[in-house]
């Protein structure tokens, strides 16, 4: 385990928490994931992000053991995930659907998860949930649902998990649990020792507290990265309305708007843009989500994965 | 102790924002050398930030030279940044608040003020050339 401070943003990643390769999920005959070839760096906080049915859940799963890949290969923590007391030490997997005893209070569950999890830091969870004045012997049923979440966060926190798996936690979330969930989030990572994969749609949370993406769309992967690399690598051009072949043959062009006046494109760089006409601007992650997400809508063939991107970051 | 703001709509980076705001509390003298600055945990539960944007901006300003981390114990102010002296800042916004206060009541809404004190900028800079 390399410490924090040696794991910035865009330097050499260090050792993968997560590695899948070609790795495809089908039920009958629908395929939920397809040739999914992604890596996320211990200490990482990773954004999962698709439109519905893109396949998000279906990883989550494949990660977390609770299902087998039809084919391609998963690591997880070095190891293969699977149903035994060994891996499942090191995951912290939290459903959509908060699962927690709605009659039991927060201090039963602490009190049953000693008896369930070799590590378990019981005094972790008293001392988040008191900072955050969530009482400690109502019953779960009666909290609110942001405190709920908070709850299940504390508890699964205390596991001392080194992977969190959380299926849109925030969802149905106000803006004050949610800003309080992401904080508990971040402080669990940089206690040390965590990785977080996170699914939401929530783009401006995520652009925050993460610093690593995997962009489904599709059952496929259409960027896969550090947020700060993934960003650079992708430019704005605004220029006026006219023949863009030179452009689009020399950068990777991911979405086009064409008015009478004026073509705009978003595009993934191979080099400088030498056009004059064409004026380039920086992108924001909501762009860089949108525009990939638009590129499936209009029913183009799925593209091929952009993983390693990061190899191309240290390049600069 | 200071805490900070991040401004997840601006065009500055969340690290800079950090950077820039211990900046300015060296200079306004919120911030003196020996001073203590917030550990990584409590920046990223207040602001739900990720706990890397922290410490790329407590790498940057040690860089700079104006605050050490020291292990086991946190991170402090080492030296202010160069420029006049703490409270400087303090005094002559004490000054400008006065004039604010002025320029209110002769009727100037933010819109004028914001202008006047760009044209009467560019006027003095204009005269340090000449």
């Amino acid at each position: 385990m390399i410490p924090m401070h040696e794991v910035p943003g865009n330097a050499v990643p260090g050792p993968a928490a997560i590695e899948t390769t070609e790795l495809t999920k089908r039920y009958g005959k629908v395929t939920a994931l397809s040739n999914c070839t992604v890596s996320v760096p211990e200490g990482r906080i990773c954004a999962l992000i698709g439109p519905n049915g893109a396949g998000k859940t279906t990883l989550l799963r494949l990660l977390a053991g609770l299902s087998r890949p039809t084919a391609g290969q998963v690591t997880v923590n070095g190891t293969t995930p699977r149903q035994d007391p060994a891996f499942l030490a090191d995951i912290g997997y939290l459903a959509q659907e908060i699962p927690l005893y709605r009659r039991l209070s927060a201090e039963d569950h602490v009190r049953a998860g000693a008896h369930l999890n070799p590590r378990w830091d019981a005094e972790s969870v008293r001392e988040r949930l008191t900072a955050l004045k969530i009482p400690l012997d109502r019953a779960v049923g009666k909290l609110s649902g942001g405190q709920r979440a908070q709850v299940a966060l504390a508890l699964i926190l205390a596991k001392r998990p080194r992977l969190l798996l959380l299926d849109e936690p925030v969802a149905a979330l106000d803006p004050l649990a949610r800003r309080n969930f992401l904080g508990l989030l971040a402080d669990g990572v940089a206690a040390g020792g965590l990785t977080v994969v996170l699914s939401s749609h929530l783009v401006a949370d995520l652009e925050r507290v993460c610093d690593h993406l995997i962009m489904l769309a599709s059952s496929r992967v259409q960027l896969c990265g550090d947020i700060e690399d993934l960003l650079a690598e992708h430019q704005l051009l605004i220029g006026p309305s006219k023949d863009t072949t030179a452009i689009e043959r020399s950068q990777r062009v991911v979405q086009v708007t064409r008015t009478p006046r004026q073509t705009t494109l978003l595009v993934r760089l191979n080099g400088p843009v030498a056009d004059p006409a064409f004026q380039a601007s920086d992108v924001s992650l909501e762009e860089l989500v949108l525009a990939y997400m638009g590129q499936q809508s209009m029913g183009q063939d799925a593209l091929p994965a952009l993983t390693h991107l990061s190899t191309v970051g240290e390049e600069k | 102790m200071i805490s900070f703001r991040i401004d997840g709509h601006s065009v500055v980076p969340p690290y800079l924002q950090i950077v820039q705001q211990v900046r300015q509390a060296l200079r306004m003298g919120v911030l003196d050398v020996g001073d203590q600055l917030p550990t990584v945990r409590e920046v990223v539960s207040a602001t739900a930030i990720n706990p890397n944007t922290v410490l790329k901006a407590y790498r940057d300003l040690e860089r700079e030279g104006l605050i050490e981390a020291r292990a086991g114990h946190g991170t402090f102010v080492r030296r202010l940044p160069p420029g006049p002296p703490p409270g400087t800042h303090a005094r002559l916004g004490r000054g400008l608040a006065q004039w604010v206060r002025e320029a209110r009541d002769a009727g100037l809404d933010d819109e004028s003020i914001e202008s006047l004190l760009r044209v009467t900028l560019r006027a003095a800079a204009e005269e340090e050339i000449a």
